[in-house]
Formats: C-alpha cells, sequence, structure tokens
C-alpha cells in the first residue's frame, strides 16, 4: 500500500460552516486517496459533503462562513492548504480542473465560448491570445463542437453543448487531477451517456485521475475504478468498483443499492432509505447513520465505528463487523438480483 | 462586447440583441435622434457663430429685439444673439457633464466594485463614507463644495463629480452584487483567474445594464445641476454663455420679453427629456424582464 502514487491525498479533512444559527459541520475527518490515472467515485446523498470535498482540493471553500478545521489536503506530494495563495492560482485550472454542476448557469454569459477557453489557457499557458484561441478551437472538435460556433454566445448552446464546453475548459491545460462535479446532472438522459462517454475517451487520452462525484451509481459502475461511499462528511465505504458493488458491507450502501428500481421485477417495490440525512449542525454522537440504520446496535448510538478492512483497498465502518465477519459478510441483506 | 470578430461570421451577443430590441423603441429612437443633433449642434457652432463677434460681442444698436430673420431667437439686454448664445451654451453644458460623468463613473466603479465584490469590511467603510454624501441633497453638496472653492468651470467641475460620486458607487455595487455569487464567477475562479480580471471580464460587463441606464440618466442630471448652479451664479461666469445663466439673466425681463426665457429654457428642457427618453428606452432593451 505504501507505494501508492498518489495524486491527490485528503487525510481526516474537518470542513465548518460557522453560520448564525450554528456550525454546521460539512466535512468530518474526511479521507479521499486518488491515484495517477485512477477514477474515484465520491458517492452520496445531496449535503453529504461531497461538493465541499471538491472545493477543498482548490482551496475554494467560502471563507467566511467556511473554516478547515482539521485535516490536510496533499495534492502532488504538496499540501496545498498551507501555499500562498499565488501559487494557488497555479494549481486551480491548471494542476486541478473542476467541471461544475450545472453548465447552465457556470459560463459567462456576455463572452463567446471560444474566448472562454481560450481564458484558461492564456492563464497557465505561455503564448498569449493568438496561442489560446488556437487552443481552444482545438477543445471544441475534441469535444465535438465545430470550431466555427466558438464565435457564439453561450445562450446559443443546446445544454449537452455547454457542458461539452465546460469541459473542454476544464481539460483546456490538460489538467492531471479532473474533478467532475454531478456532470450529468443538469442533462437529459441520452446526453449524459454521450458526455460520459466523452469523458471517459478524453480521460484515457490524457490519463488524467478523476474524481467524479455523483449520486447516481449507474454512472459510478460506467466510469469509476473505485468508490468511495460519503455519509455525512465522512467516508463509510471505500473499496474498488467490485468491492463496493458486489461485496456490499456498509448498511448504508446496502440501501442506496436498494433504492434502485429492479430491472427484472418491475412489480418489485422501492426499499428507499427511511428518514434524512442528520443535520449536520447537530450530528449523533456514534454513528452518523445509526438513527436510519435497520440492524442498529445499542453501540451504534454510542460510538464512533473503527475501520475494518475487507482487503487492502476496501473498508467499512460499522459496529456490524469485527477483523472476522467483515470477509465472510451475510450480515446484511442486498436485494437479490445484485448477487 | 463582439471582439475583433472579423474572420468567421459574427454572431449577436446579448448588447446587439439589446441594440435591436432599442432600435424597435420609438421613444428613444427619437430621444437618440435628438440627443445627437444637440451633440452635433455642440460641435459645429463655431462654425456658424463667431465666438468674439456673435456670442459675447455686445451691441447696444440691437438691444431686446424679438425674434426676427436676422436674429431668429431675439437678443438679450446688451443685444447679443440669443440663437448663438443657446448653441455655444451646449457646448459648456455637454463637455462639463461628459467629463464629470465618465470621472464619476470611473471612480464609482471602482468603489462599488471593491465594495460589491469583496463584501464585508471593505464594503462596510466604502458603502458608509458614500451614506454620509448621498445624507446631504446633491445639490446643495454642489452648491457647498463651489462655496468653498470658489467658481469657475474646474471646480465646477470638481463638486458634480463628487456629489455624482455616491450614486454611480451605489447602482455599481449592486450590479457587481447580484452578478458575483453567479456560479460563471465561481468557475473563473476555479480556473485560477485573479481578482482584478474576474471583476472586469466577467462581473462589471454582466452588471453593465443598469450601470448604462444610470449614467445617460445621471448626464441629464448634471447638465440640469450645471444649468442650477449657474442660474444662482456659482457656475459658468459672464460673459461665457451658458442656459442656467441665461435663464437667470432673463429672468427680470420675463413679463415684457418672455422669448428671452423662453428659449434657453426650451434647450435645457428638450436636452433632459431627450436623455431621459433614452435612458427609458435603453432600461426597456437591456433588461426585458423589467417589462
Amino acid at each position: 500500500m505504501s507505494e501508492k502514487n498518489l495524486k491527490v491525498d485528503i487525510k481526516d479533512l474537518s470542513v465548518e460552516f460557522r453560520t448564525d444559527y450554528g456550525i454546521v459541520k460539512a466535512l468530518n475527518d474526511m479521507d479521499v486517496e486518488l491515484e495517477e490515472g485512477e477514477t474515484l467515485g465520491l458517492v452520496g446523498e445531496t449535503g453529504a459533503g461531497k461538493t465541499t470535498t471538491a472545493l477543498s482540493m482548490l482551496r475554494l471553500i467560502p471563507n467566511p462562513p467556511g473554516v478547515i478545521t482539521g485535516g490536510s489536503v496533499t495534492i502532488n506530494g504538496k499540501d496545498i492548504l498551507t501555499l500562498p495563495e499565488k501559487d494557488m492560482l497555479d494549481i486551480r485550472g491548471n494542476v486541478v480542473a473542476l467541471i461544475f454542476q450545472d453548465p447552465m448557469t457556470s459560463l459567462d454569459p456576455v463572452i463567446t465560448v471560444e474566448e472562454q477557453i481560450a481564458e484558461v489557457v492564456e492563464l497557465h499557458e505561455e503564448g498569449g491570445h493568438q496561442h489560446a484561441r488556437d487552443r481552444a478551437r482545438e477543445m471544441l472538435e475534441l469535444v465535438g463542437i465545430p470550431c466555427e460556433r466558438g464565435k457564439e454566445y453561450p445562450h446559443q448552446f443546446s445544454g449537452g453543448m455547454k457542458q461539452r464546453v465546460v469541459i473542454a475548459i476544464a481539460l483546456a491545460c490538460t489538467p492531471e487531477i479532473l474533478i467532475a462535479d454531478e456532470p450529468t446532472t443538469a442533462l437529459d438522459v441520452t446526453i449524459q451517456a454521450q458526455v460520459l462517454e466523452m469523458m471517459r475517451d478524453l480521460r484515457n487520452k490524457y490519463n488524467t485521475s478523476m474524481l467524479m462525484i455523483t449520486h447516481d451509481l449507474g454512472i459510478v459502475a460506467e466510469i469509476c475504478d473505485k468508490v468511495s461511499v460519503v455519509y455525512a462528511g465522512h467516508v463509510i465505504e471505500h473499496g474498488t468498483l467490485e468491492d463496493v458493488f458486489d461485496h456490499t458491507r456498509h448498511p448504508y450502501t446496502e440501501g442506496l443499492f436498494n433504492s434502485l428500481p429492479n430491472l427484472e421485477n418491475r412489480s418489485e417495490k422501492l426499499k428507499p432509505i427511511k428518514g434524512l440525512m442528520p443535520d449536520p449542525s447537530n450530528l449523533p454522537p456514534g454513528c452518523a447513520f445509526c438513527p436510519r440504520c435497520n440492524y442498529a446496535l445499542p453501540i451504534c448510538e454510542t460510538e464512533k465505528p473503527p475501520r475494518y478492512y475487507r482487503n487492502d483497498e476496501h473498508y467499512v465502518e460499522c459496529h456490524l463487523y469485527n477483523e472476522q465477519n467483515v470477509k465472510e459478510g451475510k450480515v446484511i441483506e442486498r436485494a437479490d438480483y445484485n448477487e | 462586447m463582439a471582439k475583433k470578430n472579423t474572420d468567421i461570421k459574427k454572431s449577436k451577443g446579448l448588447f446587439a440583441e439589446a441594440m435591436v430590441r432599442l432600435r424597435r423603441n420609438k421613444g428613444a429612437m427619437i430621444g437618440l435622434g435628438i440627443f445627437l443633433v444637440i451633440v452635433l449642434i455642440a460641435l459645429l457652432s463655431p462654425v456658424f457663430f463667431d465666438y468674439e463677434t456673435d456670442v459675447i460681442k455686445q451691441d447696444y444698436s440691437q438691444v431686446k429685439l424679438a425674434p426676427c430673420s436676422d436674429h431668429v431667437f431675439g437678443t438679450d439686454e446688451f443685444g447679443r444673439d440669443i440663437l448663438a448664445r443657446v448653441c455655444w451654451g451646449s457646448r459648456a453644458s455637454l463637455a462639463i457633464a461628459a467629463i464629470v460623468t465618465v470621472i464619476a463613473l470611473t471612480i464609482g466603479a471602482v468603489l462599488g466594485s471593491l465594495a460589491g465584490y469583496y463584501g464585508g469590511k471593505v464594503d462596510m467603510v466604502i458603502m458608509r463614507i458614500m451614506d454620509i454624501f448621498m445624507a446631504i441633497p446633491g445639490m446643495l453638496l454642489a452648491i457647498c463644495i463651489v462655496a468653498a472653492l470658489g467658481p469657475g468651470t474646474e471646480k465646477l467641475c470638481i463638486a458634480l463629480t463628487i456629489s455624482s460620486i455616491p450614486s454611480f458607487s451605489r447602482i455599481v455595487r449592486g450590479a457587481v452584487l447580484t452578478v458575483r455569487n453567479s456560479e460563471y464567477v465561481r468557475a473563473a475562479t476555479a480556473i485560477g483567474s485573479k481578482d482584478m480580471h474576474i471583476i472586469f471580464s466577467h462581473v462589471l460587463p454582466n452588471g453593465l445594464a443598469p450601470i448604462i441606464v444610470q449614467t445617460t440618466l445621471r448626464f441629464a442630471t448634471i447638465i440640469l445641476s450645471i444649468a442650477g448652479l449657474s442660474f444662482i451664479g456659482l457656475g459658468i461666469q459672464a460673459p461665457q454663455p451658458e442656459w442656467g445663466s441665461m435663464l437667470a439673466n432673463a429672468r427680470s425681463f420675463i413679463r415684457d420679453y418672455s422669448y428671452m426665457c423662453a428659449f434657453p429654457g426650451l434647450a435645457i428642457m428638450i436636452t433632459i427629456l431627450s436623455l431621459n427618453l433614452l435612458g427609458d428606452g435603453l432600461r426597456d432593451a437591456l433588461d426585458p424582464r423589467l417589462k
């Protein structure tokens, strides 16, 4: 495990938002490890802290009210939390690029598409405006938009095309790390597939490490190598795609799978996870998932579960397990069609 | 906002579309037309009227003549041609108003965008200072400044600039606030843009609509203020012609020689009206949702 070539290493990161209504604990000892050329899926419900994790990798958590209270964010071996702002400008867009969730609003309406792609190139590469524009046209062709349309404004583009432009901006400086924050949520399903496929091709072409933030397990299965399941700002289960999908250990992950419709048995009712995410300003002292868990034990209410490793990669944090039965499983019930 | 779009086919930006809407607005086009004529008159008046002989030379043989073929607008109590003086008067008003608008807009834009973009203490300090200025009526503030500095064209400019900065910075701050939290501004920070670059190429261009409207309307207010200050003797000094001071002089003859008042008054009214028509039209064109 020691010879991992880690691009991103987030350890025990805790972020709080100090608002007038109390302290909101967005991240609680968050861990993310991303290796070179690998794609990690960050799965979780709305408000689980996925986007905050992404923003912390660019050190863009709005402050105030956001405060990083502990942990470290290491990118390419450098701890970015202590870097001066000037060095951060070089990292943003150049080393780490972020694809925003909503392509409809993340493009500037008064600047032509081409100029917007050129902007990031001009910021990070030598060669001046003309070089940047040439590169912008190249990028447009790469994401499947004829480069003549670069002279147009974002409102003349459809949603899928805007997302392609956003991806082109993110990839224009061939970043080493690409964070995709729910890149397909705002798109309809047919376009989703196209955009995903394009992202996969581009990732392979540039050997980019990618952090895919999503709540769609289908996308994870499609594109990710590893998965981290996030609940209340903390990773509760992590492993390779196969580990998490076929050897699910955590009751929450199980709940996520059970909430998906079963295509083979259409009359079967969905089994949603009851309840809501705990209020991040008032987290339970023990396991954060305990109030919604079907398997909760008395100890879950008082103590945070330790981390049990099923293999080198796959771990779960849950009191249902010990060193022995974490390897065997069969503690929780997955809907039958998956195994 | 279209930049050097010469090589490939042009496409319409938001402002090009706004111009199409503006062209459909009759009131705005009339306003724009009248204003352009006034600007033309201001530029060309030295061609038709010589300053020394036509505008300030006193001729006691032709005092207080009613409008006739020689003097279309009549003459004043010193025998000067009112038409020549009204035309020349537009030069002072427009030039001063333009200078004041540009300077006040620049300073106001910088202060307003700093306040709006950074918020917090910066916002607090800048806007409270602006509030202090806004607490005093603009005209009164201008009168105080001119009274303190003494009359004269430059001092008039300073006074009007200072009294115009608060309203510009307020409108710019408002515009910046509406844009600051949009996703594309966050996206710009995420690609590593510097704050100044973000303010000038993303935030301000997107907040330009209300700023343009305010500038047009403010231009009219400044012309009115120049006339007002000159009327009470604090603006442009005699014998240089200015609409406000012409009104002030003609005031004592209003009962018998009303035309002496009417023409400079009409000039002020038409100028302000054209600018207001244009400003309203611009507002409708730039922000169709407001209608």
